[in-house]
């Protein structure tokens, strides 16, 4: 079966910035930088002075209570919410300044899966894979392969799939699309377990070959073990960083 | 911006493709409309001559009927549209994977246009046995009713895909959206149905004089998308 890494042969560096703005290896800096980073919902201030850096090639999990801003931090990085104050830094890039060029080296993974019900499991893949100009038509073999979704149900349509295998179409985009950069929401939900193994097995896989990978989650026993830091999200605030290692881990 | 407007365009076709809601639902029910339509009119406008006082020839009701048909077909193909792309988050991904918005514009007015088309030309041959109209022979009168009919489409498909992004964010976009759409589209109605009552009636030179409004209605229009699809997907 085919691998993260397979996928990344063709990416030099894989962990690379986006062009024309971080170009020089020696130069690369956080893959995510929030500094003091204010974002209202509506009136709500979902993130009040939030700072955060993740460096490159590692994994950062927000974990936090239910409406404590850890889907906006997430969407912010994204650019799909907009920083009322404060400065956020993605793969070098300033995202208000250059939004499209950081959309196009990162895959978001939300709440819902970004599928279209009437298009096969195939065509979506596809489709994203074109759409975004990245990934080959070999990535969405071995991707669609990785996350079992070859055979039967490749034709099938999207709407015909449970949730758990709607999630894993998803996944299959984002694993196609061959992105230094992955923002991953709530991942696990709906998942089986072995889904849930095999995506652990794909984050560590990925961060193996230089992706970051940014995860917000509740699931915090099974992300901690995933992690390289972890950070308490807390009324639109990062309260504290745990920085894991081995296993063993020390607050900051 | 091209490229990505054939991707937006294949990608809308194939959802078309394998769910045939255009053929399935939009077609029957445009079909029903002119039906009832021609039910409901045909003993106060047609040139019959069982029909005592004033009567209105046929030439100059089934244009209206026809074009009106096609602006209800429009605002199921873009809610439809629309729909698609909201329904699981897809809008997001669109503007994640960083396309060109103008492509995305292009892209998605280019798969309503297409579809209208088609449901135009099969509306066509229904409107003319619901209502009895007489094709016209004049090359001239075809040449100005397929004008009209390329141009209002484009138009239309652009005017809708705008105020279908605009209503995106909405909670009520179903119903807010014929609400903000048909009221704009009232010249491009009107222009439509004189130019068509122009070519029936064998007066083509005073159909020519509106699709001007037609041809200013659709560059307008396609021009505010181009321009405008960026700020109204990220809204």
């Amino acid at each position: 079966m085919a691998g993260v890494s397979e996928h990344r042969a063709s990416i030099s560096p894989f962990a690379g910035s986006v062009v024309g703005v971080d170009e020089r290896e020696g130069d690369l800096g956080p893959a995510v930088h929030m500094v003091a980073v204010v974002a209202v919902l509506g009136t709500f201030p979902a993130l009040s002075g939030l700072d955060l850096t993740v460096p490159r090639g590692h994994v950062c999990v927000l974990k936090g209570p239910n409406g404590a801003g850890k889907t906006t931090v997430l969407r912010v990085a994204a650019g799909l919410v907009p920083a009322l104050r404060g400065t956020v830094t993605v793969l070098g890039s300033n995202v208000r300044a250059d939004r499209r060029s950081v959309r196009r080296h990162l895959g978001y993974l939300g709440h819902a899966t970004g599928l279209y019900a009437d298009l096969s499991v195939e065509q979506n893949v596809r489709f994203a894979v074109r759409a975004a100009g990245s990934g080959t038509g070999q990535a969405i073999d071995s991707s669609l392969t990785r996350l079992g979704l070859d055979g039967r149900l490749r034709d099938l349509r999207v709407a015909h799939l449970s949730a758990g295998q709607r999630r894993r179409v998803a996944l299959a985009s984002l694993l196609a699309r061959e992105v230094p950069l992955w923002l991953l929401d709530e991942p696990h939900a709906a998942l089986d377990p072995d889904g849930r193994d095999l995506l652990d097995e794909l984050v560590r896989e990925a961060v193996g070959c230089g992706t970051t990978v940014l995860i917000a989650s509740h699931d915090t026993e099974r992300t901690a073990r995933l992690a390289d830091s972890v950070v308490h999200v807390q009324g639109g605030r990062a309260v504290d960083t745990t920085r894991v290692e081995h296993g063993d881990s020390d607050v900051e | 911006m091209w490229n990505d407007a054939r991707v937006v365009l294949a990608k809308d076709l194939a959802v078309e493709w394998r769910s045939h809601v255009a053929l399935r639902q939009v077609l029957p029910f445009v079909f029903t409309v002119v039906l009832l339509f021609a039910f409901g009119l045909d003993r106060v406008l047609v040139n019959d001559p069982l029909v005592s006082g004033d009567t209105v020839p046929v030439a100059y009701v089934a244009p209206g009927v026809f074009w009106l048909a096609v602006l209800f077909s429009a605002v199921m193909l873009v809610q439809r549209s629309i729909s698609s792309e909201l329904d699981d988050g897809a809008w997001d991904q669109l503007r994640l994977w960083g396309l060109d918005p103008a492509g995305v514009f292009v892209g998605k007015a280019a798969a309503v246009a297409l579809q209208l088309l088609a449901i135009e030309v099969l509306l066509g041959g229904v409107v003319c046995v619901a209502f009895g109209v007489s094709v016209p022979s004049s090359p001239g009168a075809w040449l100005l009713i397929v004008t009209v009919m390329v141009l209002a489409t484009i138009a239309l498909s652009a005017v809708a895909s705008c105020y279908a992004a605009l209503s995106a964010g909405i909670r009520v976009r179903e119903t807010l959206l014929p609400v903000l759409l048909l009221p704009i589209t009232v010249p491009l109605l009107l222009a439509s149905v004189q130019a068509w009552q122009g070519a029936l009636t064998a007066e083509t030179a005073a159909g020519w004089a509106w699709v001007r409004v037609d041809a200013v209605f659709a560059v307008v229009y396609v021009a505010v998308g181009v321009l405008a699809y960026g700020a109204l997907m990220e809204e």
